[in-house]
Formats: C-alpha cells, sequence, structure tokens
C-alpha cells in the first residue's frame, strides 16, 4: 500500500511538472487549503506537502508566506499578505481589495519550519537556473524532508547539468537513508553516494542511519564512515598544516628583522616587537587618511603602507641605534634592557597618542574572504601573508647576497675587528643594519594589522615567540631563521589539536630549551672564531 | 664559626644596612603597634604592609643580584622563582581556610569545588602543614633552578642566549599557570587568605609580626649572599663573572659553581615570594610575567650591579617611585619614566645610584685617581 501511493504521489508529480492540469490536482490543492484553514500543525505540514506535489501556480507564494507568518486562514478563506501590506486571495492568486476579516495567521512549530524548508528546496528544484538548483538540493539534503522525494527523483530524471545533477543525487540519498521502508538497495547505493560526497554533512547523514537497518546496509555505513572520517582526518591535517605555514610566515616576518640585527651586531633588540607595533600603525595611519582624501585609492593601501611602514619603523630604528645602542657596544646584556625601556617608552607614547584601545584596519578587496581548495578553507589575507613573507625573505636574501652593503654585513657579522681593519665602517653598517631590521619589523606590523588587534601591545605579543625563532634557528643565516619560523609554526599547529593551543605552546618552549642545551648556538650555528668571543 | 663566616669581610656599607634594616623591622612594628592612630610617630598598617612588599622586592633584588653582579648570569626569569615560593605559601594559605570557604568544602579549596572536583590533586598533599609548606618554599625553586642550571651551565648556555631561555621559561610557568586544569587556580589564582598558623592574615599584628619576620629574612639572605660573595667560592664566582673561559681552563669546574649559587638565589627568591604573598593578600599567574622578571633586573642596575645593599636600596627606591607616580596625576607617565630609567642607568649609570656615589666619593677624597682597570665586559 505505501508503494502504491508512493507511485501515485510520483505520478502525481510527473504529471503536475509536465503542467497537465488534472482535476485530482485541483481536488488535492483544495484540500491542501482545507487543512491550513484547519489550524494544526500536523494538517499544515500536510498541507505543504501537498501544495508542491499538486503544483499549485501559487504554491510559492502561499508557502514563502506561510514561513514568514504572513499567510492567514479561517473560516474556509485562506489569504495571503503581501510584503508591501496588501492582501491576496491564496487560491486564486488575484487582490484583495480590503483586508479580509475574521482571519488570523497560521502558525507555525519547528517540525512545520522544516517541512518549509523543505518544500521551499522542492520548488527550488525545478528553478531554471543550475545554481539555484544546486542550493535548493543542498536545502533538501539538509532538511531530508521525505515527501519532498518525488519531486527529487522526477528533476533528477531531467537533469542535464552535471553539478546540479550531483547534488541532487546527494539529496536523494540522504533522504534515502532516512526513509525506512525505501528498498534496502536503494539505501545501500545512497550509502555509496554520500560516501562520495565525503564532507561532514555526508557524516551526519550517514550517522543518522536510524536503528532498523539491515546488518548490509550497517556494514556499508560503517564503512562509508570509517573511509569519510578517514579523509576528512587527512583534510583536517593538510587544513593545519597549511595554519601552521601561515603562522610560520608571521613569526618569520616578526623575527627576520631580529634575526638581522642579533646576528650582526649581537644584539637582542628588545624594542623590535615595538617596531612591528609601529609599523602596524603607519598602516593605520595611511588608511586614515587615504579614507579622508582619497576614498578611491582604498585597495591600494597596504601597498602604500609597505614603504610607509619601513621608512618610519627603519627610521626610529636608526635613531635608537645612533641615540643609544652605540654607547653600548660589548656590553649585550646591558643593550637588552636599554631597549627594553625604549620598548616601553615606544608603547607609552603610542598608547598616549592613539590610545589604549584598538584600532580598526581595514582590509581591502583582493584581501577579504576565502575560498576552497578541496577541503581545504583557505583564506586570502593568510595566503597573501603568505606570499608576502616570501617577498620579504627573497629581497633580504638578495640585499645580503647581491650588494656591497650585504657584503659588508656579512663580513662584520663574521669579524668585526677584522672587517673594520679591512676598511669596513663597522659604526655605518651597524645603523644601516639596525635600520634594515627595523624596517622589516615595521614591513610585518603591515601584514600583522591585517590579522591582529593593532594595539600598543601588539608587539608585546610577538616578541617571544620571536626570540624563539631566532635562537632556535641560529644566528647570522636567513635560512635558518625561515627554517625555524616555519617548523615552529608547523609543529604549533599540529599540536594544538592534541595538546591544546597553551599546552602546545609550553611543549614547544620546554622543547627550545631543551634544544639550546644541546646545541646552544641554535640551528644553523655560525662556524669560525667569531663566534667563540 | 658561621658568625665569622657571616661577618667576615664585612664593610662599613654592610653594618649599616643590617643596622638599618634591623632598626626598621623592629620600630615599624612597634610604631604600627603601640602609637595611637593619631599621633605623629604611627605607622599605618597600610603603610607597613607597602613596605613589606617593598623589602620583599629587596630580598628579590639581592639574589638576582647574587647571580647577575657576581656571576655575570643575566636571568631574565627570577620572578618565576618568586612566584613559585608565592604559590608554595598560598596552597599552605589555602589549606588553612578549611570550611570557611565561600562553598564551605573542608578539604577542597573555592576554585577547586567551582570546577567539579571531586578530590585533592596529589600536588597538595602535605600543604596544610606549615612546615612541609616552608621546606616547599624552598625546595620548589630551589630543584626548578637546579635542574635547569644543570642543563644550562654543563652545555655553556651563556650570555644573551640563557638570557632568552629563562625568559621562555618563566613565559611557559605564566601560560601553564594560566591553565585551570593545572590546579593552582588559574587566572584568579589563589586569594582570600584567612589564616597563617592560626593568626587572622588581616589582623594588625599578624601584619606587624610579617613585617618583622620580611626584615630578618633580609638580613638573613643578606648575610648569606654576603657570605658567599666574600668567601673563597666567591672570589670564583666573581672570576667567572669577569672572564669565564679564564676561568675554566685554570680548572675550575664552572658549571658547578654557577649552578651553587644559581640555586641559592633561587632559594632566596622563593622566600621572598613567600613573605609576599601575605602580606599582598593574592598570588596570580601574572607574576610570572616576563616584564616582571625584567623589571627586577633595572631595580638591581639601578641601585647597583655588584652590591647587594645596592640592590636592595634600587629595589626600594624604584618600587617607591613607582607607587608615587601612579597614585598621582602623573600615573599615565609611569611607563615613560621607568623606560628612560632604564636606558638612562645603562647608559649613564653603569655601577647603579651606590656605585655612582662611592665613585664621587672616593675622587673627592683622592683628587687625583689613578682610574683602575675596567674589568672586562660579562658575556
Amino acid at each position: 500500500m505505501p508503494f502504491l501511493f508512493s507511485f501515485l504521489r510520483l505520478l502525481a508529480v510527473v504529471m503536475a511538472l509536465l503542467a497537465v492540469p488534472t482535476i485530482a490536482l485541483a481536488q488535492a490543492a483544495e484540500d491542501a487549503f482545507t487543512r491550513l484553514g484547519a489550524d494544526s500543525f500536523s494538517d499544515t505540514a500536510r498541507a505543504i506537502d501537498i501544495l508542491v506535489q499538486s503544483a499549485h501556480p501559487n504554491a510559492a507564494v502561499v508557502i514563502e508566506a506561510l514561513a514568514d507568518g504572513r499567510l492567514l486562514a479561517g473560516g474556509g478563506a485562506v489569504a495571503v499578505k503581501t510584503k508591501e501590506g496588501g492582501f491576496l486571495d491564496a487560491r486564486t492568486g488575484q487582490a484583495l481589495t480590503a483586508a479580509p476579516a475574521g482571519l488570523n495567521a497560521v502558525r507555525l512549530n519547528n517540525n512545520v519550519r522544516r517541512v518549509i524548508q523543505g518544500a521551499l528546496g522542492g520548488l527550488g528544484l525545478i528553478n531554471p537556473d543550475p545554481g539555484k538548483r544546486v542550493a535548493a538540493a543542498e536545502a533538501v539534503f539538509r532538511a531530508r524532508d521525505v515527501s519532498v522525494l518525488p519531486v527529487l527523483e522526477a528533476a533528477i530524471a531531467k537533469e542535464t547539468d552535471n553539478r546540479a545533477r550531483r547534488a541532487l543525487r546527494e539529496a536523494q540519498a540522504a533522504i534515502l537513508i532516512a526513509k525506512t521502508d525505501a528498498p534496502p538497495f536503494d539505501r545501500i547505493a545512497a550509502v555509496d553516494v554520500l560516501r562520495e560526497r565525503g564532507d561532514q554533512d555526508a557524516l551526519a547523514t550517514l550517522r543518522a542511519l536510524p536503528g532498523d537497518a539491515s546488518p548490509g546496509l550497517k556494514e556499508a555505513q560503517a564503512r562509508a564512515i570509517a573511509e569519510i572520517e578517514g579523509k576528512l582526518a587527512l583534510w583536517r591535517a593538510g587544513q593545519n598544516l597549511w595554519y601552521g605555514l601561515s603562522l610560520g610566515s608571521v613569526l618569520l616576518l616578526a623575527a627576520i628583522g631580529l634575526a638581522i640585527t642579533f646576528g650582526v651586531m649581537g644584539v637582542i633588540n628588545m624594542a623590535h616587537g615595538e617596531m612591528v607595533m609601529l609599523g602596524a600603525y603607519t598602516t593605520f595611519i595611511v588608511q586614515e587618511v587615504i579614507r579622508a582624501r582619497f576614498p578611491g585609492l582604498f585597495d591600494w593601501s597596504l601597498a602604500i603602507a609597505i614603504p610607509a611602514a619601513f621608512i618610519v619603523a627603519g627610521a626610529v630604528g636608526v635613531a635608537i641605534e645612533r641615540g643609544v645602542i652605540r654607547f653600548l657596544y660589548g656590553r649585550p646584556l646591558e643593550t637588552l634592557l636599554a631597549t627594553w625601556g625604549i620598548s616601553l617608552i615606544l608603547q607609552q607614547a603610542v598608547r598616549t597618542a592613539f590610545g589604549p584601545t584598538n584600532r580598526e584596519v581595514g582590509a581591502p578587496a583582493f584581501m577579504s574572504g576565502a575560498f576552497e581548495l578541496g577541503g581545504l578553507a583557505i583564506t586570502w589575507n593568510r595566503l597573501w601573508i603568505i606570499v608576502f613573507a616570501a617577498l620579504v625573505f627573497a629581497a633580504l636574501l638578495a640585499i645580503l647576497k647581491l650588494t656591497p652593503m650585504g657584503l659588508q654585513m656579512r663580513a662584520v657579522t663574521q669579524n668585526r675587528r677584522m672587517a673594520s681593519a679591512m676598511g669596513i665602517r663597522t659604526g655605518r653598517i651597524d645603523a644601516l643594519t639596525f635600520g634594515l631590521g627595523s624596517g622589516v619589523a615595521g614591513l610585518a606590523g603591515v601584514a600583522l594589522s591585517q590579522i591582529d588587534n593593532v594595539s600598543p601591545n601588539l608587539g608585546q605579543s610577538y616578541i617571544i615567540d620571536s626570540f624563539m625563532v631566532v635562537v632556535f634557528g641560529g644566528v647570522g643565516n636567513l635560512w635558518g631563521t625561515l627554517i625555524s619560523a616555519m617548523s615552529l609554526g608547523v609543529a604549533n599547529k599540529l599540536l594544538e589539536p592534541y595538546a591544546g593551543a597553551v599546552l602546545g605552546k609550553i611543549a614547544l618552549l620546554v622543547f627550545i630549551i631543551l634544544f639550546i642545551q644541546k646545541r646552544p648556538r641554535g640551528l644553523f650555528a655560525l662556524k669560525g672564531r667569531a663566534v667563540e668571543a | 664559626m658561621i658568625t665569622r663566616f657571616l661577618l667576615s669581610n664585612m664593610d662599613k656599607r654592610g653594618y649599616a644596612f643590617l643596622a638599618i634594616v634591623a632598626a626598621i623591622g623592629l620600630l615599624v612594628p612597634l610604631a604600627n603597634l603601640l602609637m595611637p592612630a593619631g599621633s605623629p610617630l604611627h605607622v599605618s598598617t597600610a603603610t607597613m604592609s607597602l613596605w613589606g612588599k617593598y623589602l620583599c622586592y629587596a630580598l628579590l633584588a639581592i639574589s638576582l643580584d647574587l647571580v647577575w653582579g657576581y656571576c655575570g648570569i643575566l636571568s631574565l626569569g627570577h620572578g618565576a622563582f618568586f612566584a613559585l615560593g608565592g604559590y608554595a605559601m598560598g596552597m599552605y594559605l589555602m589549606r588553612q581556610i578549611g570550611s570557611r570557604g565561600v562553598y564551605g568544602n573542608p578539604v577542597l579549596p573555592d576554585f577547586m569545588v567551582f570546577l567539579n572536583w571531586q578530590e585533592l590533586p596529589w600536588y597538595w598533599y602535605g600543604f596544610s602543614s606549615f612546615p612541609f609548606a616552608m621546606l616547599m618554599v624552598l625546595a620548589v625553586p630551589g630543584l626548578l633552578a637546579f635542574v635547569f642550571g644543570w642543563f644550562a651551565f654543563r652545555s655553556r648556555v651563556t650570555g644573551v642566549y640563557l638570557s632568552i631561555i629563562t625568559q621562555a621559561l618563566t613565559y611557559a610557568l605564566l601560560l601553564a599557570f594560566f591553565r585551570n586544569d593545572m590546579g593552582f587556580g588559574g587566572n584568579n589564582g589563589l586569594t582570600d587568605f584567612k589564616d597563617i598558623l592560626g593568626f587572622n592574615v588581616q589582623a594588625q599584628g599578624t601584619r606587624a609580626a610579617l613585617f618583622a619576620m620580611t626584615c630578618v629574612m633580609l638580613i638573613s639572605g643578606f648575610l648569606i649572599a654576603r657570605g658567599i660573595v666574600t668567601s673563597k667560592l666567591g672570589k670564583v664566582v666573581i672570576a667567572i663573572r669577569d672572564a669565564e673561559s679564564r676561568t675554566r681552563f685554570l680548572g675550575y669546574r664552572v658549571d658547578r659553581f654557577k649552578l651553587f649559587v644559581f640555586t641559592v638565589s633561587a632559594c632566596m627568591a622563593g622566600v621572598a615570594g613567600a613573605l609576599y604573598v601575605p602580606q599582598v593578600g593574592i598570588i596570580n599567574p601574572s607574576e610570572f610575567a616576563p616584564a616582571n622578571s625584567i623589571e627586577t633586573v633595572i631595580w638591581v642596575a639601578v641601585g647597583g650591579r655588584g652590591s647587594l645593599v645596592g640592590a636592595a636600596l634600587g629595589a626600594v627606591v624604584v618600587n617607591w617611585a613607582k607607587t608615587v607616580f601612579t597614585s598621582g596625576f602623573m600615573a599615565p607617565y609611569w611607563l615613560f619614566a621607568l623606560g628612560a630609567l632604564f636606558v638612562f642607568v645603562t647608559l649613564f649609570m653603569p655601577k647603579g645610584i651606590l656605585g655612582t656615589a662611592q665613585g664621587w666619593w672616593e675622587s673627592r677624597k683622592r683628587p687625583a685617581p689613578v682610574p683602575a682597570p675596567e674589568p672586562a665586559p660579562a658575556e
């Protein structure tokens, strides 16, 4: 009997889709309107199903109105209140001149809402736009409303677009899985369809398999779940790897300037984080000016901020070197204290000038949004930051290897006194190096303004991580810094799912402390006499 | 013999310091307890607690000076030892609350009841006993310093590298203690203390006794540190500061000397923390913040690195200045002042207040001083 019933429904739908108005369908629609008037939840739900299957010309209007609570019924009359405030007769679709009296809004509960969702999906399945059909199929997939099944099957038969057909098939599978009276063979096939879909939703649908399933179906379900879970775990690992690379590139940006100054001058610059902060605030100011004066240039704001941040942070760096650090040569620990003092002053200066609260830095169009690559969700801003970090790294490498200044810097790093004896003005190199390192920190600030809060404390939150990167990677070797930043970033993100964010970080800190015992000069130590000094 | 060890080579400055601290430790509690509130000689309980806090910091500064000023190890993690001592004391005080907590649980502290813990974690056992807790005040920081130093000094991690990993150490502890799962009260730390040794922590008499105890400990800490640096062992330690490799080549086991001094110093910092907690009334993870440890370094630098009296003086002066600054209209500018202090002291007063004053005094006595050879910079 149920089979016969569903056959009849299918038949009815097919005929409806062919737009053959029949007396039977007209009667069915009339039945639906009567049920709507009864204002009981089960009747309403049933009425929605009937409306969808009868392909009543007003079905979409009526169901949408119902969803919004704009459907009024009472005493056999059913009216739709339009969004503009007018009234329509639900049966004929003709405008009513006056507000019908004695009608009340048809009430909804969660079950009815679910049916409505399914029904609206069912109506969208025959939309001429393939994109809309896919969206409708997705809605059906989530609602899993059995009554849409006939519409769905008819739609599949007609479907020509591959993507839409797949979405429709998946929606059908989702319904079949939940439908206990469907043929077992179809349900096993449905499990296969979901297995191929292989995402979180498919997993949830498979898990929701009713308890009555046959052993064969259960086995297929278990296999499919295992396979999907395996696949998802792989994607998750990939996603974590991506996050790790992204974090690594942020660390690289923050630490590479530090690595340069430390390598050449043997000085840990505690104010390095504040250079990052200055870069971020420069970005903020550039954007404010652009917003106020040249709103059309907004998408270029970061491109303009990059040289500005480099110059601002670099100039402050040179000023610090000339003003304080050069008097403290050969006393690295004192330098550490003095630069810490400078960092306090800079923080407080920024706090006084801009206030202690976070400043909003906007994202240009090309940096906002995300896209999906297989099972990976990739945000544009992270992608661009990785690209930016790579560019900065390449540029620094080029400066160090290809320019006369880089040559002199390397000479000073390896043996300061010998370099001096060869006629290199080490003082000038120190100032330029410090300016370069600080300027790079400013560039990091531009990038960080896109993913972190621009506040006076911005630098503080990165300084310890930057130290770890430099100490781990070794001094005077940019590749060491790159490898160190990337491995710390990836390790951090891979540990996070197992240990939690905080424990993961603690584990890394402990690891670095132990690592330093083994290799006191980092991964890639400079060899030579100078480092023994 | 011990007296001779402690008082040998004591100079005038040392005696003056001992006399002043002893006088403060005796007179301030008396002035607080015996003088009527209106009297000009009266010291309010709040002021006394405040100065008690400064003196705890002074002890911390002495402990840091012992490793930095005399052994050349710039520890940026001494705040961690201080906080660990404080936590050990805090755990004792928490256990003394008993069933008077908000939830009235006789065994579990309030925060554990709040987190639905069923029983006391094993590492809380024994803390209801005062002697055990005091042992832990020494043992926990001492053990951590011993293990950390064992690894670091044997593998010859020196200079900025050592500073950075001590900072990583305190940062890791900061993160760890922020976690609720650690069982140390998470973010809020330990507070709401009631009794210490059966006396109400809030009571005036207890406060006065704690203050006097702080002075006693400061004197003991000073004498121990003084004893170490003036002994033969101290000579080796200073030699390590000035020329580590040379000392090693002379046949001394540099790592063992460093380890000894570092461990003693950590225990001393732990005691300072333990005295700090009942007077301030709370211990929370922010004590582990790397910035705190760096601030301790600046106290020592301001007072005079390599002079125990100077370190104590620096701690009191800087913290007093901080209180004055941050309570008035100048509050927003405190960080400017502190930052400028860092820069000024390192640039212009490398010997701190005391060293500079001494140099000035000596140059007045001898109009044409022979410039003493600068000690080689510590790494």
